[in-house]
């Protein structure tokens, strides 16, 4: 196929990190998938180019039919892809030269984590953990193994076999397994969807100690804002096969405009300091740029650095501060600008704490109110508001 | 009872299908393997050619076989220039007819449990870097397993059962060609029905043995299934 037939379709900018070629701590990828139909060519089931930072977690996220896990599948080679570029920490593992060698899915330092658990049925669970340690990247001696093992917690389910256990069991089972290999990129194909909410509460908790324990980077595939909120450092937001932005998770998550619609998971995610626990009332003090917020004591200890998401709809205003409400977090702010929701009847209100410059995007917090509320209000941009928010919760 | 020359047929007969039961599973497996995977064009072509023995008549593959390894066929001009005779009427050339004959009834579970996997099992390995070699022989032959015990058994039990082919091939030369089943066909021929109820009787058991140990064996570990019946 002769690549300068294919016409790029316009208006596919991408907002992505300026990086040079040539950074060795970052991914950076070009992938395009043509979709044709006989011979042809209507249009593109994958058409990316993205640059993440090498390290951390960056989510990918979008609606079913994106092109997030193929695009995960192109970068374990699964997905056969000509024309593109692969560079993962200053290492060329596919080349759009003529005549470049694309490595092999069995030659890439991956982990690959799928949907499904996908145990091997013929082994037990420490053969399935075997199988990937003699064909780690590097040896797994004893320690190495062990410590994977206790990670996710498989010391008395070493001699199950792979279909008696649960699906989250299964599923804790197949991430150890993908560490096993000792890759320089683990990829994580929405690893939680298969899982009912218990089984997922029962897993994140793990994902999480993943996130803090590896220093490699780590590509999560998921169409769950709460699993991004809670693990993603950095996110590529995808729809229709394209980028749609790509940046910091916080920031990202915290817009308006968010590209992809979130309905009632609108929200902000903030990081804070935890600045003081109160024993007397079980509460936590949290300082963010925004102001203190008093939240629910979940055992973090003051000086650690927590993630708090606050959702749009769980935020009221006030003009003047309602000093007799139960409403614990209430803070002095000012309108930023206002824009309208999916819902006719509701509108989204930007706001930054009245400390800080308009102009600074930080301490940002999102109300989700009425119409009707909004005239009675004489809510406009630059007006002192207080914003009450009636739940926050710790995502990390 | 069994006469010697009917112990003689038996012990042919178990030669024969064990010979062409090991040939046939290191042959037809690749071969399954391949049209299990491939999206080549080939594939149609390649599968009914595998397929054909079992709407074939076996007098026409025989005939063919007969033409094919004679003096004035293809084959019969190899073998004699490589100073080994021609085949028709030897044990080795029953074998190559009993590949033909019996080849889909191993290929056929082999692919069907091949396919029966899907792409996951190897892509797994894959990911776990197991090249296509090595996640040939730890995964997708292990995961196979079931297909591989139904086609060796089917293998074996269809070259035992075979009459037609062996008597255009093969004829009744004692010890050399003459397996039980031409045996039987034999005692009957010469009015020896107490001899053809013994062979008959003793065959009987074996195939009905044989499927029902096969059936046992498929209900416990339900995998891999295979298409079709003796």
């Amino acid at each position: 196929m002769d690549p300068s037939s294919i016409k790029r379709p316009a208006g596919n900018q991408v907002n992505h990190l300026a990086t040079p070629p040539a950074a060795t701590n970052s991914i950076d990828g070009r992938f395009y998938l043509p979709f044709t139909r006989g011979r042809q060519q209507t249009d593109f089931f994958l058409d990316v180019d993205f640059s993440i930072p090498g390290s951390g977690v960056t989510g990918i996220f979008g609606p079913s039919g994106s092109g997030k896990t193929t695009l995960l599948r192109c970068i374990a080679g699964l997905q056969p892809c000509a024309q593109s570029h692969l560079r993962v920490n200053g290492e060329t593992w596919q080349s759009a030269n003529p005549g470049a060698a694309t490595l092999p899915v069995h030659k890439r330092p991956i982990g690959y984590v799928f949907q499904q658990p996908s145990l091997f049925p013929h082994l037990s669970v420490e053969g399935n953990l075997t199988f990937a340690r003699k064909r780690a990247t590097q040896p797994v001696n004893a320690e190495n193994y062990d410590e994977i093992v206790q990670l996710m917690d498989l010391s008395g389910l070493l001699d199950a076999r792979p279909e008696s256990l649960s699906g989250g069991e299964q599923q804790r089972v197949a991430i150890a397994r993908a560490l096993l290999v000792k890759p320089q990129l683990l990829l994580m194909d929405e690893p939680l969807a298969a899982l009912d909410l218990a089984r997922k509460r029962d897993i994140l908790p793990y994902l999480e100690k993943l996130h803090q324990s590896l220093d490699i980077p780590i590509l999560y595939v998921s169409h769950s804002v709460d699993e991004i909120a809670r693990l993603a450092d950095h996110l590529l937001l995808m729809g229709d096969g394209r980028i749609r932005e790509s940046g910091a998770a916080p920031a990202l998550l915290s817009r308006t405009d968010f590209p992809v619609q979130l309905g009632d998971d609108l929200g902000v995610l903030l990081e804070a300091d935890v600045i003081e626990r109160d024993t007397q009332w079980n509460l936590l003090r949290a300082r963010f740029d925004g102001g203190d917020l008093w939240l629910r004591d979940s055992g973090e200890a003051p000086g650690e650095r927590i993630r708090i998401r606050v959702l749009a709809r769980d935020v009221s205003l006030t003009r003047t501060e309602d000093t007799d409400s139960s409403i614990l977090n209430r803070l002095p702010m000012r309108v930023v600008d206002i824009t309208a929701d999916r819902d006719p009847a509701m509108v989204l209100v930007r706001m930054s704490p009245r400390a800080t410059s308009v102009s600074d995007n930080s301490g940002i917090i999102t109300a989700r109110v009425t119409c009707r509320s909004q005239d009675a209000l004489a809510l406009a941009a630059g007006e002192e508001v207080w914003a009450q928010i009636k739940s926050v919760a710790i995502v990390r | 009872m069994l006469s010697d020359a009917d112990l003689a047929a038996i012990w042919l007969t178990l030669k024969l299908a064990t010979t062409v039961t090991l040939l046939l599973m290191i042959l037809g497996t690749p071969l399954a393997y391949w049209l299990a995977k491939t999206r080549s064009w080939w594939k149609g072509p390649v599968s009914a050619l595998v397929t054909l023995p079992l709407v074939l008549p076996p007098t026409v593959l025989g005939f063919y076989l007969l033409i094919f390894m004679g003096p004035q066929g293809p084959l019969g001009q190899l073998t004699e220039s490589l100073g080994l005779g021609t085949l028709p009427f030897t044990f080795p050339g029953l074998v190559i007819a009993s590949l033909l004959y019996s080849l889909p009834f191993v290929v056929q579970p082999i692919q069907n449990a091949i396919e029966a996997q899907g792409q996951r099992p190897a892509e797994v390995a894959a990911t776990l870097r197991a090249g296509p070699w090595d996640s040939f022989w730890h995964v997708t032959l292990p995961l196979a397993k079931p297909g591989l015990v139904t086609a060796a058994v089917l293998g074996f039990a269809h070259t035992v059962g075979e009459f037609g082919v062996i008597l255009m091939i093969g004829g009744n030369i004692p010890g050399v060609t003459k397996v039980v089943s031409i045996q039987i066909y034999d005692h009957v021929e010469a009015l020896e029905y107490t001899q053809a109820h013994w062979l008959s009787a003793a065959m009987l058991i074996f195939s009905f043995s044989v499927l029902l140990a096969l059936y046992v064996l498929q209900r416990r570990r339900a995998a891999g299934g295979w298409r079709y019946g003796p």
